[in-house]
């Protein structure tokens, strides 16, 4: 695994028909690989951390054996995804316009 | 005393099936009052007895105590970063994010993770889930109901209650309201209540978003169109001062009192100018001030409201309302204490130039008077029982009014979506909702808003929101159903030849009053009748007799008359406006 690789998922996932932004987050709420700009960053990654740490322990409060695997939050202006993991949170903003336009 | 009747049946007719007849009344036992047995009762005078049969109720109460809700956040902005690296130190944040990419388990994760959302991206662009279905499709027109509802009540947070006197919503949207607090009642004014005024978060009835502190309670308050962080506020001392919202609680201006108003300052409204700095206020003291809050120590201008033009002000007539319409800068309205409506024009060199005509009005205070948004030469004005629309071209008489009412009328306000519709506050709680399109003579929804009365109201520019304040202080905020701040289709011309034809209704009425007042003048002669010149028609006609001081006799004669022609002529009038309300003296005639 090289850092070449990593890089051609991460543009690859940017180069998809409606994606604002990438952001990877590690498990403080730092955002670590940003494809937008500082300020939106620091406020995507605080928030959606702790949205996703609650989310999570939903999921296993309801059932111990379980684990979030994927969230989707929907909005009026776009699709916030996030991929969450032990140590790193993959969070992807997608427009709900373009998806509109097929 | 043993009652007993004996019938005979016989034994064969035993269970037979009856047969029923009609048969006179026979009477069976007849027992008289026995006079010597009321010898054993007393009579009582008054009787405290009660012989009623009904159950005791009683009524209790329980309230639980309010529950007050305060939000609190924390702004969390960065932070996490590892102990030896500092945040601000972009070097230092930068080599931290580089050691982390290098790391081969974020390698691993990035790469794992990005699987799965690529996945889901291309889902999300190969088929759009959520697509709405036939868009170009019109909704549905369904005609509900017009109703509105209670969404908040922002009550006086003081012990001792004082009425809301005025509103004024916020420019930007409707999230605040400004209310002014002051007890107008007479002699009612105690030294001991608080002066406070607030300015109110539209979400949070529980406090008010800041507390205005003038130095006497204001009874009026207005938002500047221009900034708005500033408003001005008429004090019930008669000066007007002026608040910052971002300088916090205290007035940031406040005018001199000896060069303020000598009565409260009931009307303060912002003036149309570059700076967005000047306004102008009235009182019942007789005179409109004109202001720039960037020096307060001078009015820029005065006018004396006095009706025979000499600049008394002895003779002055008490301002209540102001009507400014920012899209005729430089004429205004003024409604008087006495009844009558002023209008003016800023322009006019002298005094006597600025009042241009002076219109009846009503039989009290004028409280309320605005020009239509739509068609800006039509006004609504309020006072007494009635509410009336005037044009500008009819100077004797309004152009349309509405019933007198139960109870007094304290406001009105034009809806600023709709030129048909417009709202009332009465004194009995209720807000009436007229829409003189759909019905003329009621209106077309009535609302109990509260138990005590309604003095105030404002409707936000969208015109769905309404505030209404009353007698104690307490705010309502309603919302208004769709249709009632709605344009309605081809609405602007109907109300546009409504108007017209009642113009025109009323100016055919004058033109014929006139012609029979010259009959009537030609025939008695030069030399009296004088009483007959008074253009109002509702002249008391005793007053003609009294002044004549001729026998008796001639006297009723004309006085019948006079009763006769004004018989004929309100009949005619009756015909003419047959689709509005009657007036009220003819209603207590057919009575």
């Amino acid at each position: 695994m090289s850092v070449s690789e990593v890089e051609e998922t991460i543009k690859r996932i940017t180069g998809h028909k409606g994606v604002i932004g990438l952001i990877v987050v590690n498990s403080e709420g730092i955002p670590i690989k940003t494809t937008l700009d500082n300020s939106t960053t620091v406020q995507y990654a605080g928030l959606l951390h702790h949205l996703t740490a609650k989310a999570r322990s939903v999921v296993r409060d309801i059932d111990p054996q379980n684990d979030l695997t994927f969230l989707r939050i929907r909005s009026k202006k776009h699709e916030i995804m996030v991929a969450p993991d032990k140590e790193y949170l993959l969070i992807v903003i997608q427009s709900s316009d373009s998806n509109l336009a097929h | 005393m043993e009652i007993v009747y004996v019938y005979t049946k016989k034994r064969a007719e035993f269970g037979r099936q009856c047969h029923f007849m009609d048969r006179p009344a026979e009477l069976h036992v007849n027992i008289m009052p026995d006079e010597t047995a009321s010898q054993n009762f007393m009579s009582k005078n008054p009787i405290d007895f009660g012989i009623q049969v009904s159950k005791e109720y009683s009524e209790h109460e329980v309230n639980t105590i309010r529950f007050e809700i305060e939000n609190r956040s924390i702004n969390h902005v960065e932070g996490g970063w590892p102990k030896d690296v500092n945040p601000f130190e972009p070097e230092q944040t930068i080599r931290y994010r580089k050691k982390v990419e290098k790391d081969e388990a974020y390698m691993n994760t990035i790469v794992d993770l990005g699987k799965t959302m690529e996945h889901v991206i291309k889902q999300n662009n190969a088929i759009d889930i959520y697509e709405t279905y036939f868009s170009e499709m019109d909704q549905d027109q369904v005609e509900d109901l017009p109703s509105a509802k209670t969404i908040n009540v922002f009550r006086d947070p003081n012990p001792i209650k004082r009425t809301a006197n005025h509103i004024s919503w916020y420019i930007d949207g409707p999230k605040k309201i400004a209310a002014s607090y002051c007890n107008l009642e007479f002699q009612k004014a105690r030294s001991e209540a608080c002066v406070d005024s607030y300015i109110w978060d539209v979400e949070n009835p529980n406090k008010p978003e800041l507390t205005l502190k003038p130095i006497s309670p204001l009874v009026c308050i207005e938002f500047n169109p221009k900034d708005t962080h500033v408003l001005v506020g008429g004090c019930y001392n008669g000066q007007v001062c002026i608040f910052d919202t971002r300088k916090g609680s205290q007035p940031v201006e406040i005018s001199l009192i000896e060069k303020s108003h000598r009565d409260p300052a009931y009307r303060t409204l912002w003036v149309q100018s570059k700076t967005g700095s000047e306004f102008f206020s009235s009182s019942t003291d007789g005179q409109v001030l004109w202001w720039d809050y960037r020096k307060l120590q001078d009015p820029i201008e005065t006018l004396v409201l006095d009706p025979e033009k000499k600049g008394d002000i002895k003779n002055a007539l008490g301002a209540m309302v102001l009507e400014y319409e920012p899209t005729m800068p430089t004429k205004f309205m003024i409604g008087t204490e006495q009844g009558q409506i002023i209008n003016c024009n800023r322009r006019g060199k002298s005094d006597a130039e600025k009042i241009a005509h002076i219109y009846p009005g009503h039989y009290g205070p004028v409280y309320s008077l605005q020009r239509n948004p739509f068609f800006p030469k039509n006004f609504l004005s309020v006072g007494d029982w009635t509410a009336r629309i005037w044009s500008e071209e009819i100077k004797d008489d309004c152009i349309m009014w509405t019933k007198f009412h139960m109870s007094y009328l304290s406001d009105a306000q034009w809806s600023p979506v709709r030129p048909g519709v417009f709202f009332t506050t009465k004194m009995d709680g209720t807000l009436d909702v007229w829409d003189f399109i759909f019905k003329q003579n009621d209106p077309t929804l009535n609302i109990q808003v509260c138990d005590e009365p309604l003095h105030c109201l404002k409707v936000q520019e969208h015109g769905r929101l309404i505030a209404t304040g009353s007698q104690s202080g307490t705010i309502t905020l309603l919302e208004l159903s769709d249709n009632l701040c709605t344009l309605q289709r081809n609405e602007k011309n109907l109300v546009s030849t409504m108007f017209e034809r009642e113009t025109r209704r009323e100016k055919i009425l004058e033109a014929r009053n006139r012609e029979l007042k010259l009959k009537e003048k030609e025939k008695a002669g030069a030399a009296h009748d004088n009483a007959e010149n008074k253009e109002k028609k509702d002249e008391p006609v005793e007053e003609s007799g009294l002044k004549e001081a001729d026998p008796i006799e001639k006297a009723e004669k004309d006085f019948f008359k006079i009763v006769e022609e004004e018989k004929s002529k309100r009949k005619k009038k009756m015909e003419d406006s047959s689709n509005k309300e009657n007036q009220p003296e003819q209603t207590d005639e057919s009575k």
